[in-house]
């Protein structure tokens, strides 16, 4: 994914002469071609999150369209006064290309993995939130990035993550994919949860349950119409994210409901990282299934929900 | 300790001339309409930002986004009321508007805004942002093959901020002698002195050592700001500061290098007594 990402930066630099790379101190060889071909427009800045942030408002002040590049932890923690009001403020068309969103880097601890990187984006105003699930949806969407207004938070996966988005979905920022039709339970999923819920779908199938998905690549702005079609087809919500309970995928659901719906809400289910830093390393798999976002664990939560939904009133229901 | 300099004690003696002591009641009218402002940081900029508009930046209040104009940046965004005199001085909204200074639907707020203010071109008041973004339009500047030059006025406390010094490498990296930073040094932050808070010296050592042609001088001399501004860059390939020695508070005996001035509430009658003695009556 994260290559793909990167090599559709150099496709839309040959495009569009407004496009620059923007990278602090990435892997040796980022984009080399890119650097060859268009010099001027490949620019390693150093480790100085605040200034590139601040450059790179500077830079689309003039029309410049920079795709900015480092580790997702350094993209939002370290600069984010800069991205408020340098990119947010001045509602600035900057791409900011967050490698490693949620827990890919597992084996390098807790300041490398970003957990709640999704809220703080999307509490700013202005800006946009997309998760692609793999490296097809990640070209589809950079081709939809070039001319969207405003800042955009784009929180990329591992990479080599199994390639389940289709063409004939295609890609729209802002609107969801409804991957399997509403069934007894539908899930909502963001990034590569995407995997783990097909996978869990299946479990579910060989118990008889129907399990639908809805595919919200985009956290913000978040697609409410297709989740009202969702959540009227349905008799459980599911949210899944790699992120903390705080703000993420399953808040903005639950906002939007709340907002939508009133008192007449559906049974919900959120699942999450805990809200706590991860004390453990491992791997992104690993991490995922220790915290009950493995598939198995996903069907085996979603079993349980839906027996005590069929004793108890719809309620919101929280992990 | 904060080394002497002549132009720092020039700085504290200099008389003002008719047009410092106008631009001064029109800052002083703002803050006796708000009741509040930044005084003390707006009057250390005056001279510097007079000057800048006057006589350097090649801008037409007409047209505030000809894509040739040079850009100016008030990084220390709470300086704002000095460069508001100046924009509504030189016609880039009318003078009418700085009596609404701070009001709920007035265009000039405590801190200027893009996209509010005509002439003004990033919103600032967070420390620390304008030197990047000058980066940026200087660097861009390049790119798009334009003359347009570059200008960010920064305070003393404000360079505490790291990502100031991060620019400052930025700058000298792409060698933007496009770009001049221009440091209100005029040696009092909120607190205290900048030599207690964060002590700052060797001021012109460290630009130097960062890459910047740098330039010493009175802040508050029109003809010696005038002369340092209209020799840019001093050296090609490199970007410029210009530390400009100044009094905080400057003009206004009872706010001259007193924290207690850097912002202001309700002015009592007899400040604004004194106030009309300092600068006329306003």
């Amino acid at each position: 994914m994260r290559n793909t990402a990167m090599n559709m930066v150099h496709k839309l630099a040959a495009r569009d002469e407004r496009v620059l790379y923007i990278g602090s101190d990435p892997g040796a060889g980022t984009l080399r071609n890119m650097s060859k071909e268009f010099p001027k427009r490949h620019l390693i800045e150093g480790i100085s999150e605040a200034h590139i942030i601040g450059m790179s408002a500077g830079l689309a002040m003039e029309g410049f369209v920079p795709y900015v590049n480092t580790i997702a932890t350094f993209l939002t923690r370290r600069c984010y006064e800069q991205v408020a009001v340098d990119l947010c403020l001045h509602n600035l068309p900057v791409r900011l290309i967050a490698n490693g969103g949620g827990l890919v880097y597992a084996p390098l601890g807790p300041t490398h993995q970003a957990i709640e990187d999704i809220a703080i984006m999307r509490a700013l105003p202005n800006m946009t939130v997309i998760c692609p699930c793999d490296a097809d949806e990640a070209a589809r969407m950079m081709e939809q990035t070039l001319d969207w207004k405003g800042p955009i938070y784009i929180r990329l996966g591992k990479g080599g993550d199994a390639v389940v988005s289709k063409a004939e979905h295609g890609f729209e920022i802002g609107k969801a994919i409804l991957m399997r039709p509403p069934g007894d339970v539908v899930m909502v999923t963001t990034g590569i949860m995407l995997q783990r819920a097909l996978a869990a779908a299946d479990l579910l199938a060989a118990q008889g349950i129907r399990a639908g998905i809805l595919h919200m690549h985009t956290v913000k702005p978040l697609d409410t119409e297709a989740l009202l079609q969702a959540v009227r087809a349905t008799r459980l919500l599911v949210t899944l994210e790699e992120h903390v309970p705080s703000g993420g995928l399953g808040s903005a659901v639950a906002e939007t409901l709340i907002d939508k719906l009133g008192s007449g809400l559906p049974a919900m289910l959120r699942l999450s990282l805990p809200d706590r830093f991860m004390h453990n390393y491992g791997s992104q798999d690993s991490l995922l299934k220790k915290h009950g976002l493995s598939a198995n664990a996903i069907a085996t939560s979603i079993e349980h929900a839906l027996a005590a939904s069929r004793t108890a009133s719809p309620q919101l229901h929280s992990t | 300790m904060i080394q002497t300099s002549p132009h720092a004690e020039a700085a504290l003696t200099c008389t003002l001339d008719e047009r410092s002591l106008y631009l001064r009641r029109l800052v002083l009218g703002s803050v006796r309409s708000a009741g509040r402002g930044h005084v003390g940081p707006a009057l250390s900029l005056i001279e510097m930002v007079r000057v800048l508009y006057d006589d350097v930046l090649r801008i037409d209040p007409k047209n505030p986004r000809d894509p040739n104009r040079d850009r100016a940046i008030l990084s220390k965004g709470h300086g704002c009321l000095a460069l508001y005199a100046l924009l509504a001085d030189r016609g880039f909204f009318p003078l009418s508007e700085l009596d609404g200074f701070c009001g709920t639907d007035s265009i000039l707020g405590g801190h200027p805004e893009y996209g509010m203010v005509p002439g003004v071109e990033a919103s600032t008041g967070a420390l620390g942002h304008g030197l990047s973004i000058g980066v940026g339009l200087a660097l861009a500047a390049r790119m798009r093959e334009r003359s347009y030059r570059t200008f960010v006025l920064l305070g003393d406390g404000e360079i505490n901020e790291g990502s100031v010094w991060e620019a400052a490498m930025g700058a000298a990296k792409h060698g933007l002698d496009n770009l001049v930073a221009m440091i209100d040094y005029n040696k009092l932050q909120s607190y205290g002195p900048t030599d207690y808070v964060l002590p700052l010296e060797p001021l012109a050592d460290k630009w130097r050592s960062f890459g910047f042609a740098v330039q010493e001088v009175n802040g508050h001399d029109v003809g010696a700001l005038r002369t340092v501004l209209k020799q840019i860059p001093p050296v090609a390939g490199k970007p410029t500061a210009i530390i400009c020695h100044t009094v905080k508070g400057k003009g206004l005996p009872a706010a001259e290098s007193n924290a207690d001035w850097h912002h202001k509430n309700k002015l009592s009658d007899s400040e604004l007594d004194a106030i009309r003695v300092a600068v006329g009556d306003f």
